[in-house]
């Protein structure tokens, strides 16, 4: 035999073997905004990847990019992705949602799933949790706490899921304590824990002593052990190294069910784009223990407003609620509807400042 | 709006805290640059430096062997560059792109098992009668003495660049290699010292984030600091002085901003966010009017033979 055909047949077997094997495993891409070791947002989409290895073992096989820019530079990883054989891709940042929907354009017959927004596509579907039902509690929690009467918060972008988050603690703060007065920083930035430590000390130096975050480092927990006698709340994940104080609970995001169900989809051929929206009753939001530097009356009364909103009973968004500059919004029992929801970008009444536009 | 709600004083102690790493940083590549040596590592030298900081300063419990290791990690990643630029004679840009890409995986992996984890705290200093004297006493003597080390390092470089024949060695090895060969200078041996200072002046910075600032270790903490640090050098004008007033504008401005952020006043955040970037770059284009350029062999690869 010629040595090219034994070459051209020797690649040809490579190649059935290598398409028998794309065949076997299901391949699913991430996209991260930060490293998986943030100990955050990034963090516990990574903790799913692993549940979803763990439940498929050798039928999948899962890829990650971390520290993966908003932007352009995102659209260039999920092409490669793509072209990589890649059968289902989460992108999981709210700044990927435009490159997410130009990709897919381009690999009509690849699932995608991106987190956080809002647009869907054929072969795009959108997920997300209702963290402002998380922040009801945080913010129940925060009113009772503090004693300044100052609560420092820090956002990442001025986009309608943190602003969710900023009106749904605020309200449930004042719900409680009618002098609370909510102090507001925009970072610029999901990642970057000198900046987001700079903010909570700013924060702390002008009187707070309660700090919640929207951005996904611990190193605000950081600033706030420092300055003592302040307290704080886990973002995305439970940060339980820094409880019992200055971490007195926390938002902890759930995503191993949703991939470990969307990849079964994509596996059984029964994958359709949707629009998943789950909160504390569906578990993808799971309230972090409540430590003991909370006292036992606040503890009980955050626990049945996390009840009711897990049953269904209560939402956090009921009226009445009057729009930042006094126009009505809700009347009394009036729930808000979920298209408002998605898009909003108008702080409620009795909130300082405007939001960036 | 209530800008009585921040406390100038404590504004001013906090932007000399915020400034640090990056002034650290920036003059340790002043010090390369001058030598002829573009290294645009600096990123990765910082980033090894915050994690062997740190989990030096977590093992011994003790803050100063913390940086101490910080300063001998950033300057053997420098010795890297070394090998590659001075020994090998690769490209510098090429070298340092690769040598922050490297620092950032390498810090990770080291950094592993210590994510989580609190690190000592480094006293802060207290003179009596000196750090309680008001508004003076919280700006000027009660920080913790890695600040004051930043500054004196800024003197120290000014002072050898200067006024020494050191000083006069290195910045005719970064203007003129081959006439500082000819005379007789080991030109090699001189960047490498060079660029070794710089790696360990990037260690201490990377280390006062991870250990005085934030502090904890989380992946890719420095966030682009090692690269503010790189223009800083330019905008300077290769002066060390300059430096450290660019880097107290930026710290400066970075903090004011999140203070008036935080105080409600009603400029836009987009502008306040960008602020620091460009009130830098302003003040020290306006100060560079004096075309102080950069040295000349600034980059350019070195060999005996050429």
């Amino acid at each position: 035999m010629k040595l090219t055909s034994l070459l051209a047949s020797a690649a040809m077997v490579l190649g059935l073997a290598t398409g028998a094997v794309a065949q076997d495993k299901t391949k699913i891409g991430f996209v991260y905004v930060g490293p998986v070791g943030d100990g955050g947002w990034t963090y516990e989409h990574n903790q799913g990847r692993k549940a979803v290895e763990a439940e498929f073992g050798d039928k999948v096989e899962t890829v990650f990019v971390e520290n993966v820019a908003e932007g352009p530079d995102s659209e260039r990883v999920m092409t490669q992705m793509a072209l990589n054989g890649a059968d289902l891709i989460f992108t999981t940042s709210f700044g990927y949602m435009d490159p997410t929907i130009n990709v897919a354009k381009k690999f009509p017959n690849i699932k995608f799933e991106h987190a956080t927004g809002y647009k869907t596509a054929p072969n795009v579907s959108v997920y997300s949790a209702r963290f402002y039902e998380g922040r009801a509690v945080q913010g129940t929690i925060a009113g009772r706490m503090t004693k300044s009467n100052i609560v420092g918060y820090i956002g990442s972008y001025p986009i309608p899921e943190v602003i969710r988050g900023i009106n749904s603690a605020y309200i449930h703060a004042k719900k409680v304590n009618p002098d609370v007065q909510f102090k507001i920083v925009w970072a610029f930035t999901w990642f970057d824990p000198a900046k987001e430590a700079d903010a909570a000390k700013v924060l702390i130096e002008q009187g707070a002593d309660v700090i919640l975050q929207h951005t996904d480092s611990t190193a605000p927990q950081a600033a706030a052990k420092n300055a003592g006698n302040v307290i704080t709340f886990g973002q995305a994940s439970d940060m339980a190294e820094y409880a019992p104080s200055p971490r007195v609970s926390s938002i902890i995001d759930n995503w191993a069910p949703y991939y470990i169900a969307r990849t079964k989809a994509v596996m059984d051929g029964t994958w359709e784009t949707v629009n998943t929206w789950d909160g504390i009753g569906a578990g993808m939001v799971k309230i972090g223990e409540i430590s003991s530097a909370v006292p036992e009356d606040v503890k009980a009364e955050a626990l049945a407003l996390k009840a009711s909103i897990a049953s269904g009973e209560y939402h956090p968004f009921t009226g009445p609620l009057n729009k930042q500059d006094g126009t009505p919004w809700l009347a009394e029992g009036e729930v808000a509807d979920d298209g408002t929801l998605a898009g909003m970008n108008f702080y409620v009444e009795g909130l300082d400042g405007e939001i960036p536009q | 709006m209530d800008l009585s709600a921040i406390n100038p004083v404590l504004l001013i102690a906090s932007l000399m805290v915020a400034a640090t790493p990056l002034l650290l940083a920036a003059i340790g590549e002043l010090v390369v640059e001058k030598a002829g040596v573009l290294n645009l590592g600096v990123e990765g030298m910082m980033i090894v430096g915050a994690i062997s900081g740190f989990a030096i300063a977590v093992e011994t419990g003790s803050p100063w062997l913390g940086f101490l290791a910080a300063a001998v990690g950033g300057a053997a990643l420098s010795l890297l560059f070394v090998v590659l630029t001075q020994v090998a004679l690769a490209n510098q840009v090429a070298s340092g792109l690769a040598l922050t890409l490297f620092g950032l995986g390498l810090s990770s992996l080291m950094g592993q098992s210590y994510v989580g984890v609190k690190p000592p705290r480094m006293a802060e200093l207290h003179i009596p009668g000196l750090s309680d004297m008001p508004v003076l006493g919280p700006i000027l003597f009660s920080h913790d003495p890695v600040l004051y080390l930043g500054v004196a390092i800024i003197a120290a470089v000014w002072a050898v660049l200067k006024f020494t024949r050191v000083g006069l060695i290195l910045r005719a090895v970064g203007e003129n290699h081959d006439a500082a060969h000819a005379l007789g200078y080991k030109v090699v041996r001189i960047r490498i010292a060079a660029i070794a200072f710089g790696g360990a002046c990037a260690g201490l910075g990377g280390a006062y984030i991870s250990l005085i600032r934030v502090p904890q270790w989380t992946e890719g903490m420095t966030a682009g600091v090692g690269w503010i640090a790189l223009a800083l050098v330019v905008f300077a004008s290769w002066k060390p002085w300059r430096v450290l007033l660019g880097a107290y504008l930026f710290g400066g401005v970075t903090v004011v901003q999140l203070n008036l952020q935080a105080a409600g006043v009603a400029i836009p955040v987009e502008y306040l966010a960008m602020s620091p970037y460009l009130v830098t770059i302003l003040v020290l284009v306006i100060l560079s009017a004096d075309k102080s350029s950069a040295p000349a062999a600034l980059g350019r690869i070195f060999h005996a033979s050429h």
